[in-house]
């Protein structure tokens, strides 16, 4: 088990094994979200309610799924850093943030763009879209904090510390934004809460959530190898690939 | 399927600009998202091997 | 104000090498007593210090009836319209002079390093980060909680709402300067982490604003506030037992980085 840890915590067991992994992951991604998108939009039937407008769910819920896990994933893998010290943990982390500041961004505007035939405006103090919104805050508070240290060592760490801190108040801000919205639009309907969902509507919608994981790990394993190279630039192992040429063409690796 | 003809598709029952307006920011943010890691991927890839060849030519030059 | 505050650690580190000596004798009792000692020696020194500096304590406080002030003259001075929207514009102003205050929390034992040797004392930086974040609500929190009553009339907050204010303020300033303190604590070593740190740390105010401002509303509508107030008790119970560590990781990053 501690012989595991530490050698997927090597930097470059992690960018021989990811190498391998990646291109599965690059292929169910591709493949879901093209099969979730086309039943998604195509052959789904149309809710009874909102009409084709409904199709947005397909987007908006699974980036929101992948908004909210992503920070949780940034805070394991603070919490794996600060106590193992395991490197890759903390570049993963990294390299996480912009994509789940990207995610949240895009359930953002799907949420707000679904607003418009729904409610009848571009913004709604929604629960769903107000945790979003605050979400986002944490995130480029994050990204800020990292990019503010000057040695890279402190901002791994500052980073990690505020990812923690950040997941452990996420479910805290959820519950009381609920809460609060509840208080204040009694009657009106939240965008995807809705009872009994019928098959042919949640199964694509399945299908692209787990799309979206691939993706993110898929993303996330190709961005850590890029971080590593850049980390490690100095070290025996990385030059030594680079002398020969066992690096890939990126353009065989990204697919 | 759920729409008759592919210009009803496109139509998407008069939501149109909504849906396809949320699905096309997402589609474009998942491609920029990849256009930009294998961008930077090709990049620190490139600078490395520029490294090291520099590394090699001092080193024959030095013999 | 330097020679007072090497006077203020010198005892503090007199009296723990005193009982240091003690240690030998009754290890588990005295140990404790260090640990009081210490936590003593903070508060009194903080205490001290802060009431020396005693612009740096009114300041939040003129801030907040500043603000307070700007609503009427940017909405409308009428005491209806006022009335409604007082419970929110109380909460958040007294939010902003709370996080106004907070880059000053750790910044000069930052600047002329006693901070360090609160990380080199033998005590748990935990606690006496605690004690800092305490004496920092003392002279923060309860003067704001304190004084929103008085702001409370000038925006015509209807009547029987006004302990309520007050109270809700205590406990939920407590909440925010245990979370400011982490945010101060991260970004105490940077030049700038003036604004950095109202970007880490509103978002997490959001919960204490939400219950805070709604413990008020609900004083209003006369509906029951034992609810609201509970849970910012729990929020605060909370609060107290994980932010101290984040305080002290903090404080240890922010220094050896």
């Amino acid at each position: 088990m501690w012989a595991f840890i530490h050698k997927l915590g090597s930097p470059k067991w992690f960018y021989g094994i990811s190498a391998k992994l990646q291109p599965w992951f690059w292929a169910a991604a591709a493949l879901l979200i093209v099969t979730g998108s086309l039943w998604g939009l195509a052959f789904a039937p149309a809710d009874y309610q909102q009409g084709n407008s409904f199709r947005i769910i397909y987007v908006h819920v699974p980036a929101a799924f992948l908004a909210q896990s992503i920070f949780i994933a940034m805070a394991v893998s603070g919490l794996v850093f600060m106590v193992w010290k395991i490197k890759v943990a903390d570049m993963a982390a990294a390299v996480m943030a912009p994509l789940g500041a990207a995610m949240t961004f895009v359930a953002l505007f799907s949420g707000a763009v679904w607003g418009v035939p729904t409610w009848g405006t571009w913004w709604m103090w929604d629960a769903r879209l107000t945790s979003m919104l605050i979400l986002l805050f944490l995130y480029l508070g994050v990204i800020a904090l990292r990019g503010a240290f000057t040695s890279r060592d402190s901002a791994s760490r500052a980073a990690s510390v505020l990812a923690m801190v950040g997941v452990i108040n996420i479910p805290i801000i959820k519950y009381s934004v609920d809460w609060w919205y509840t208080l204040h639009q009694p009657a009106s309907f939240t965008l995807t809460s809705r009872p009994a969902m019928p098959t042919e509507m949640w199964l694509p919608l399945v299908i692209m959530v787990l799309g979206f994981y691939c993706f993110f790990i898929a993303l996330t394993l190709m961005r850590t190898r890029s971080e590593i190279l850049r980390r490690e630039a100095n070290k025996h192992w990385v030059q030594e690939l680079v002398a020969g040429q066992v690096v890939k063409v990126p353009a065989e690796e990204a697919r | 399927m759920a729409f008759d003809s592919f210009s009803e598709f496109l139509a998407m029952g008069g939501h149109a600009p909504y849906v396809w307006s949320a699905w096309g920011v997402t589609a474009l943010l998942l491609l920029a998202t990849v256009w930009h890691a294998r961008a930077e991927q090709r990049q620190l890839i490139k600078g490395l091997k520029r490294r090291a060849r520099r590394a090699n030519s001092a080193r024959g030059n030095a013999q | 104000m330097h020679s007072s505050l090497h006077g203020a650690s010198n005892s503090g580190s007199s009296q723990s090498s005193e009982t240091a000596q003690q240690v030998s004798a009754v290890p588990l009792r005295e140990h404790n007593g260090g640990l009081m000692t210490a936590v003593k020696a903070t508060l009194v020194r903080d205490l001290t210090l802060l009431l020396r500096r005693r612009g740096e304590v009114l300041n939040p406080l003129v801030f907040f009836a500043l603000v307070i002030t700007l609503f009427p003259i940017a909405i409308s001075p009428d005491p209806e319209l006022l009335a409604v929207i007082a419970p929110g514009l109380l909460w958040v102003a007294a939010l902003l002079a709370a996080l106004l205050s907070l880059d000053s929390l750790f910044r000069s034992d930052y600047d002329d390093g006693s901070l360090e040797q609160l990380l080199l004392a033998p005590q748990p930086l935990a606690a006496l980060s605690l004690a800092k974040v305490a004496v920092h609500w003392l002279l923060t929190g309860l003067p704001l909680a304190l004084m929103a009553p008085i702001l409370g009339i000038m925006l015509a907050l209807p009547a029987g709402s006004y302990a309520v204010l007050a109270l809700s303020l205590a406990l939920g300033t407590a909440s925010l300067s245990l979370i400011g303190a982490i945010g101060a604590a991260l970004t105490v070593g940077l030049a700038r982490g003036g604004v950095l740190l109202s970007l880490l740390v509103l978002p997490l105010y959001i919960p204490v604003l939400i219950f805070g401002a709604g413990a008020v509303q609900a004083a209003i509508f006369g509906e029951g506030v034992s609810a609201h107030l509970a849970i910012l008790g729990a929020l605060l119970a909370a609060s107290l037992m994980l932010a101290p560590w984040a305080i002290a990781a903090s404080l240890r990053i922010s220094i050896n980085g």
